[in-house]
């Protein structure tokens, strides 16, 4: 089966000159969760306003769900829920009449009885007879999503839905993401948490500068590019690394108290047994092991950097 | 045509009128009983009848022109100004539905209101002067025909406005004196030799000569001329609308 949403060499030059996508390729399957990360300006936003329909791409083509945005924009648009960056809502407004709204926009015949449901899910349906504007920040996120969702699309854009909320309600944006892909929905968020792709995505994907840097299922990724540092506390300092364990490329810190190893954990050997062994024929005694793996953020971070180098 | 989706937005419009009924419905009646209160009784018990109808009579067309005109446009450009301005235009813009149904929905809210409003003066007016209508349906097919115009024209102006400073600009510069010397309270006839051919220059004149005619069989233009004119009007707006459609101008990027 093709692809959910298909981008083929999207390009965006804006009216002004400036060329927020160079040439994008990206396949999303059916029923993943796909985070696009991305320092601010890099080209998320714009790639999602051309998926949706708020922006045109210049060049290139976009499907979802085999409908071109462009010239099938009522077959495309139709499967997509949008929850925007900016927490856009009409303040005077009731959350229910506007939730009822978006579904009604999207051509879907009235259905309380779904929108209670959704509503519910998100913890909403005490509020719905509240006015936006008297409700909390959080809160304005969630009608957000309610809306974005009253018309059961199949693909759902997050765009940054947890920058600036606090950490619980980010943990329960999470919940709502999770239980979203249960019931099939595929999802893209943007973000520039990095914590917030290792903690839900399926797939991450890097955009810097317009361009795709790279997509990989995160496992892989973090496996692939994923480094170990194995650091042993020792009993007594010393003051050099001793000759015979020189091909370990270790360093030595904190006073000569701690030996630090760095390995690559795909490799078919790690070397730490032998770096064990050769270590107490050296006659240095362990205090403390510890190992820590590089986050995303760290891979996320030397990416971005190659991109601007190249 | 999506017309449920028509139907959300027209629903969604008409919604914050209900909201504001009261006022809605006050100011009108209000502005209409002063400008009786002045006009009717103060100035006009001076003013001899203007061919055969006594002259606060005579100003009733002109006066619900007057309003419709301002409250098509004031509606139709807020309606769409608004979603702009605080950014909910990204749903319009990423939801299944083409301009049209958009236009459709904003456009037929805000003439909706306006005929409310317009209704709302013709009965204020009832109460102070003996009103006649001797072209009843001519009457409503001006009067629809000229909120659908302005409420076309105010979209295009909420779509042209940047901020809310220009919303008000065309209203108050362009608008309201070409209704104000349009004919709203005086017939063109009155008007010094020259100034009767400048008139004819002013696309108000009409409307409310046409309208006026509905009411008193009493015409400054001929009707038919009146009719083709409205008609003009309503083409060059929707000819404006097709244009933004096509470009995205000032919506889509």
């Amino acid at each position: 089966m093709a692809a959910m949403v298909q981008i083929r060499d999207a390009r965006k030059v804006y009216a002004g000159g400036f060329e927020a996508l160079k040439g994008v390729t990206l396949d999303i399957e059916e029923g993943e969760i796909l985070a696009l990360l991305g320092p601010n300006g890099a080209g998320k936003t714009t790639l999602i306003s051309c998926i949706c329909g708020i922006s045109q791409p210049t060049s290139g083509s976009i499907t979802v769900g085999g409908h071109d945005v462009v010239t099938e924009y009522r077959g495309a648009r139709s499967l997509v829920g949008l929850v925007p960056q900016e927490v856009n809502l009409e303040p005077f407004e009731k959350v229910w009449n506007t939730v009822r709204f978006t579904r009604g926009v999207f051509g879907r015949p009235r259905d309380d009885a779904h929108l209670e449901d959704i509503l519910r899910r998100l913890s909403l349906w005490e509020k719905r007879d509240a006015k936006i504007n008297e409700l909390s920040g959080g809160m304005k996120r969630r009608v957000l999503i309610a809306k974005a969702l009253s018309h059961d699309p199949s693909v759902l854009f997050l765009d940054e839905p947890t920058a600036g909320v606090d950490v619980e309600l980010r943990r329960d944006m999470w919940r709502i993401v999770e239980d979203l892909k249960a019931s099939g929905v595929t999802i893209i968020l943007t973000t520039h948490y990095i914590e917030e792709a290792e903690a839900i995505a399926d797939r991450v994907g890097v955009i810097s500068g317009g361009r795709l840097l790279l997509v990989e299922e995160k496992a892989a990724l973090m496996t692939r590019m994923g480094r170990k540092e194995l650091r042993i506390d020792l009993q007594e300092p010393i003051g050099a690394v001793p000759e015979r364990l020189s091909e370990f490329d270790l360093t030595l810190e904190d006073e000569g108290h701690t030996l630090v190893y760095s390995y690559d954990t795909s490799a078919e050997r790690t070397g730490i047994a032998r770096l064990m062994t050769e270590m107490s024929e050296a006659g240095l005694v362990l205090r403390d092991v510890r190992t820590s793996q590089n986050s995303l953020e760290d891979i996320f971070v030397g990416l971005v950097h190659e991109g601007d180098a190249a | 045509m999506n017309w449920t989706a028509v139907g959300a937005i027209y629903r969604f419009e008409m919604a914050r009128f209900f909201r504001t009924l009261l006022q809605s419905f006050i100011s009108p009646v209000i502005s209409t009983s002063l400008y009786f209160v002045v006009f009717g009784a103060a100035i006009g018990s001076r003013i001899q009848e203007v061919e055969g109808v006594s002259y606060g009579a005579f100003i009733v067309p002109g006066l619900v022109m007057l309003s419709v005109i301002t409250q098509a446009i004031s509606n139709a450009s807020f309606g769409i100004y608004f979603p702009k301005f605080i950014g909910t235009i990204y749903e319009l813009l990423s939801a299944p539905i083409n301009f049209l149904e958009i236009v459709a929905g904003y456009v037929g809210a805000a003439a909706t209101k306006a005929l409310f409003i317009g209704i709302v003066i013709l009965a204020t007016a009832a109460l102070f002067v003996p009103l006649r209508i001797e072209h009843p349906f001519a009457m409503l097919a001006f009067l629809v025909l000229t909120c659908l115009s302005f409420a076309l024209l105010g979209f295009i102006l909420g779509i042209w406005a940047k901020n809310f400073e220009q919303l008000q600009l065309v209203p108050l510069l362009v608008v309201t004196p070409l209704i104000f010397l349009g004919g709203s309270f005086y017939s063109i006839s009155m008007l010094p030799g020259i100034w009767q051919k400048i008139a004819l220059l002013n696309p108000v004149v009409y409307l409310i000569s046409g309208f006026r005619w509905s009411f008193y069989g009493l015409a400054d233009v001929p009707v038919g001329v009146s009719l083709i004119a409205i008609a003009a009007f309503t083409g060059i707006c929707l000819a404006v609308i097709w244009w933004i459609f096509r470009t995205g101008w000032r919506i889509r990027s």
